[in-house]
């Protein structure tokens, strides 16, 4: 992977990657090396002395319950987002590359939704749901569903993992569209000679097809719900009711600013520095695989 | 073609639509809601159609602001996340093309190790390192401007490796062929390499608009003065007090306007955006 024709000069190419080696450098090497200090190191309440205490910091977080249940519910929440965004993204996919009648008009008013921020999502999904002025929220409780995220932690749960999920659609759909394209028509054909119905032409061919593109977008999901859900989860329930919200990210950010536990945080972050790390491993491996294919 | 029974094409128009209400229920209820009086809204008594304080609330969301914890008007705050989300696009776009451009076009001691350590900053998003990285952008007194805002975003792996991409593609032939004709590194980059890019840079800059209109947590912290606040910002303030005093019809229109841009962006460069998607994520 070499170019044959180049430049020569000393000089020049340093300058043209000066400012982006600048930019790196300060704001994600220096902060990420801070924390990985800060993260060995324990400040008293008033922050006037500092000692480095190896790995108590972390050895705290595995002791401590609190953040076990908030391991868990991370990983609760990106599943359950992924597995429902996806498989709802998938179905709308299939419908829509079938050739029908106004496939582009359809693809339109499916995709914008991936423009639209965490927070607000987050606000549209609060206002319909609040618990005394919510338009569905009347519904619910005429259907007989005592329905009030505000005090119950699992309808927060809940209605964050279906906002969450409801802002994913769109991505997971052009993915798949994209992905359902690319299958070609002649096996479909084949199938369907066989004898094969179109359920189990879908089951036994166009999803063993999709497979990768199943893959990268679980991993894509989890990452999303894993830091993307942070403007959601706060404008939502800040976390609550007690702490039935609060995810890793969340909980940097609250033992960080709110708790002044600054060490806790920093080795939380680091955590999820290697958790995010492990999970962009996985993506890539996967894409030099497909791009051998 | 694979046969196609037509009640199986009616089935997949009624999904699609199913889909499309879902998708846009949400948005339509914070219209709604923002043309309906802030009363009726508290009440729970909200009806589905549009009510008939469209321009007045529109009017005071843009020019004057809620009366409650925020008084900043939202025409201010789509300005600074207008400003933001350009400096971002146009900042990362710009240090990452001549970054690549380095990288491709020219043999120097360390040339691969400056990529990989461009290369790793894709697995350190800002959410993971906000305390340190905060701190640094404080020491160096950069809180509440819009370099604060935007330089930690700039730097991005991805720009750069979909620029150093592109120009791997980029014949040989194109570099000899104005090298004869006398062009030096800037000419060549200016005249040859820049419009060859156009497509890709205004994919990415769709993408990269979207992503900087949208930040949330990082401008959450840094900012602390009211005139520096971006619309997600601004918009969660106005749900901090309690449910009586918030102005639910205010709000609702302040989602409107945070949506418009970006949406507006993805619908009309719907081509360029999924293109950029497509080859920014694999």
């Amino acid at each position: 992977m070499q170019k044959q024709a180049i430049f020569q000069s000393k000089l020049l190419p340093y300058a043209l990657v000066a400012p982006q080696l600048a930019i790196v450098l300060i704001f994600f090497y220096w902060p990420a090396l801070q924390a990985v200090i800060q993260s060995f190191l324990l400040q008293d309440a008033f922050g006037l002395s500092t000692s480095f205490v190896w790995f108590e910091n972390y050895l705290d977080l595995f002791k401590d319950r609190a953040y076990f249940e908030a391991i868990v519910r991370t990983f609760f929440f990106s599943f359950a987002i992924a597995v429902s965004s996806l498989s709802f993204a998938l179905l709308l996919a299939v419908m829509a590359d079938k050739p029908l009648r106004g496939g582009t008009l359809y693809r339109t008013l499916l995709i914008w939704p991936y423009a639209v921020a965490p927070p607000v999502v987050g606000v549209l999904w609060i206002f319909m749901l609040h618990p005394s002025l919510g338009v569905l929220s009347r519904y619910l409780r005429n259907l007989g569903i005592d329905w009030n995220p505000l005090l119950d932690g699992d309808q927060a749960a809940a209605l964050i993992i279906l906002a969450a999920a409801w802002k994913q659609i769109s991505y997971n759909f052009l993915f798949f569209l994209a992905g359902l394209q690319s299958i070609p028509r002649s096996v479909l054909e084949a199938a369907a000679i066989d004898g094969a119905r179109p359920m189990r032409r879908f089951w036994t061919v166009t999803f063993p097809l999709l497979s990768p593109t199943i893959f990268f977008l679980l991993v894509v999901n989890i990452v999303y719900a894993f830091f993307d859900t942070f403007g959601i989860i706060d404008t939502m329930t800040r976390g609550g009711p007690g702490k039935s919200t609060e995810t890793l990210v969340y909980k940097v950010y609250t033992d960080g600013l709110l708790g002044g536990n600054l060490g806790s945080s920093a080795a939380q972050s680091v955590i999820l520095m290697i958790m995010v790390i492990v999970l962009t491993g996985i993506q890539f491996r996967f894409v030099e695989r497909k791009v051998t294919y | 073609m694979v046969e196609e029974e037509g009640f199986r094409r009616y089935i997949a128009h009624i999904i699609l639509w199913i889909g499309i209400a879902i998708v846009a229920f949400p948005v339509y209820l914070a219209f709604v809601a923002s043309t309906q009086d802030n009363a009726v809204i508290a009440n729970g008594q909200m009806s589905l159609l549009p009510g008939g304080h469209f321009l007045e609330t529109y009017y005071q969301t843009i020019f004057v602001g809620t009366s409650g914890s925020t008084r900043e008007p939202v025409g201010n705050m789509m300005l600074n996340s207008l400003v933001m989300a350009l400096l971002i696009a146009v900042g990362k776009i710009a240090v990452s093309i001549i970054s690549a451009y380095a990288i491709v076009y020219f043999r120097f001691p360390f040339r691969m190790a400056i990529f990989w350590i461009i290369f790793i900053t894709l697995m350190l998003p800002v959410e993971v390192r906000i305390y340190p990285t905060y701190k640094i952008v404080a020491d160096l007194h950069m809180l509440d401007s819009y370099a604060g805002l935007s330089l930690p975003l700039i730097a991005s792996a991805t720009a750069t490796l979909l620029f150093r991409q592109f120009f791997m593609t980029v014949p040989d032939e194109l570099l000899e062929a104005s090298r004869i004709d006398g062009a030096g590194p800037f000419r060549f980059f200016w005249d040859t390499l820049l419009p060859l890019s156009r497509t890709n840079m205004a994919a990415l800059f769709v993408i990269l608009f979207i992503l900087g209109w949208n930040q949330y947590l990082w401008p959450l912290l840094i900012t602390t003065r009211d005139d520096m606040q971006t619309i997600q910002i601004g918009i969660r303030k106005m749900i901090t007090t309690t449910d009586a005093l918030t102005e639910w019809p205010i709000v609702m229109a302040t989602a409107v306007l945070a949506m418009l841009p970006p949406v507006f962006v993805v619908v009309v460069m719907q081509k360029l955006f999924v293109r950029g998607l497509v080859e920014t994520e694999k």
